[in-house]
């Protein structure tokens, strides 16, 4: 055991942590309405909106994040046109590019976490609403969404801590992030099981962090109070 | 389509046997899951509080760092581990671990701490009844496990086993940081000696659409068949 390395590495590690933070609160932030998004449409009646929005999640969560990332950063850089507008300024940048991938996988995981909340919501607590002479609109902002966000809080959680692991794939796009930071540690002291407990505990205190305040959250929310 | 054609001119051989290697790493991977699940779900629902501490140490970290974290640290540590095991035993020659051994470790280590989860779970939704009554018909520890709780719990286990199936499918893709030639392995090489990194990769995309999609048929038929009764 190398202790001093562990000292050592611990401030290296903890700065990159700020990359892994940011990229992991962009993509929950646009994530979560990218799926409240789909859930929506998901619930649309019209076959082929319905379609759309199961295809998109369908897709994202069949095939790895690696692809994912890979497609958008190294794919889609080849498309002459897209070189020429606008949207290169963000694409070129492997930070942004990574935040997009992320967003659309956690979206499409969103989007089937919030259809399920909303299927689960009982028809009699909708038509309550509706004799009571409130609005289609509000009984959905102020009666469906509340419902729907403590029904899906577990599942939610789950999905954080999980994106929160997916953000070290931006180390596979040069981002040094955690991950990556600690990959470089590993390659040029070759000592892999020191960096691993490091960068390994600073992941499991974020984890320990997000299901307690997910537990505090559903505590919070809950029906008994 | 040129780019896919099977021999010397195209990728579509390559990529065949990308996908079958795919498929072997995901299939070890998940074996060595079960075999890690086995070790640590009895562990798990021990009464005695070590045994027990040991059990919730293994899923809890395994499930709370990055899967690609993991396999770096099989990637650089493993071969220096199994030489100093090697140098108790008195061999001092370089040992180099396969990637294949490395990378289906690896996945089967995070695999196993899923499949740990879903079996305790589904051990622990099976009625206490179960084990009262197989106990007092006088079948020994090993029937009881076999052919009384086994059955009841796959049942069970099944659904989420598919999740893990799923998560450890992709996690496969992980491992194409150590070089072993799997299907993002030999797309990356591909898009990188065509010059198309759009074509392979969404190529690659499909590929792993058809697995998930073949295997959840394949799951839906097994799972049929341990519900026969109910």
């Amino acid at each position: 055991m190398d202790f001093e390395l562990m000292i050592s590495s611990f401030p290296k590690l903890l700065g990159a942590t700020v990359i892994t933070l940011k990229l992991l609160i962009a993509s929950i932030f646009f994530g979560l309405f990218l799926g409240l998004f789909f859930a929506i449409l998901r619930l649309n009646k019209n076959v082929f909106i319905n379609k759309f929005a199961y295809g998109y999640s369908y897709v994202f969560r069949g095939t790895p994040l690696l692809v994912q990332i890979f497609i958008i950063y190294f794919g889609l850089g080849q498309i002459e046109y897209l070189r020429t507008t606008i949207l290169w300024v963000i694409l070129k940048e492997p930070y942004w590019c990574a935040i997009i991938a992320f967003t659309l996988n956690t979206g499409a995981y969103t989007s089937e976490i919030l259809r399920s909340a909303f299927q689960t919501i009982k028809p009699g607590i909708i038509e309550a609403g509706k004799s009571l002479g409130i609005s289609n609109k509000i009984i959905f902002y102020k009666i469906q969404i509340p419902i729907a966000i403590r029904q899906s809080l577990p599942a939610y959680g789950n999905e954080i801590i999980l994106m929160m692991k997916g953000t070290s794939l931006a180390s596979t796009v040069t981002l040094m992030d955690l991950t990556g930071v600690a990959k470089y540690i590993i390659s040029t002291t070759f000592k892999p099981i020191e960096v691993f407990i490091v960068a390994g505990g600073i992941y499991l205190f974020m984890t320990f962090i997000i299901h307690n305040v997910i537990k505090y959250l559903e505590k919070k929310y809950s029906f008994q109070q | 389509m040129e780019l896919l054609a099977f021999g010397k001119t195209g990728w579509g051989d390559e990529l065949f046997f990308a996908t079958l290697m795919t498929i072997a790493v995901s299939v070890t991977a998940m074996l060595v899951g079960f075999v890690f699940a086995l070790i640590f779900t009895p562990l798990k629902l021990s009464k005695y509080k070590p045994l027990n501490l040991v059990g919730n140490f293994y899923t809890t970290v395994i499930r709370g760092v990055p899967e690609l974290l993991v396999i770096y640290l099989f990637f650089f540590g493993g071969s220096g581990a199994i030489m100093y095991v090697a140098s108790i035993f008195g061999y001092y020659e370089y040992i180099e671990i396969n990637a294949f051994v490395t990378g289906s470790m690896a996945i089967g280590i995070i695999s196993g701490a899923y499949s740990t989860e879903v079996f305790r779970g589904a051990i622990q939704s099976i009625d206490k009844g179960q084990f009262e009554a197989a106990k007092v018909l006088g079948i020994n520890k090993f029937g009881q496990f076999y052919k009384i709780i086994l059955p009841q719990m796959l049942r069970l286990a099944i659904p989420n086993l598919s999740n893990v199936w799923q998560i450890t499918l992709k996690d496969t893709s992980l491992i194409s940081v150590t070089g072993l030639v799997e299907i993002m392995r030999q797309s990356y090489i591909a898009a990188g000696s065509t010059r198309d990194p759009l074509f392979f990769y969404s190529f690659a995309a499909v590929l792993y659409l058809m697995l998930t999609y073949l295997s959840m048929k394949l799951i839906n038929k097994l799972e049929l068949k341990y519900s026969k009764g109910y």
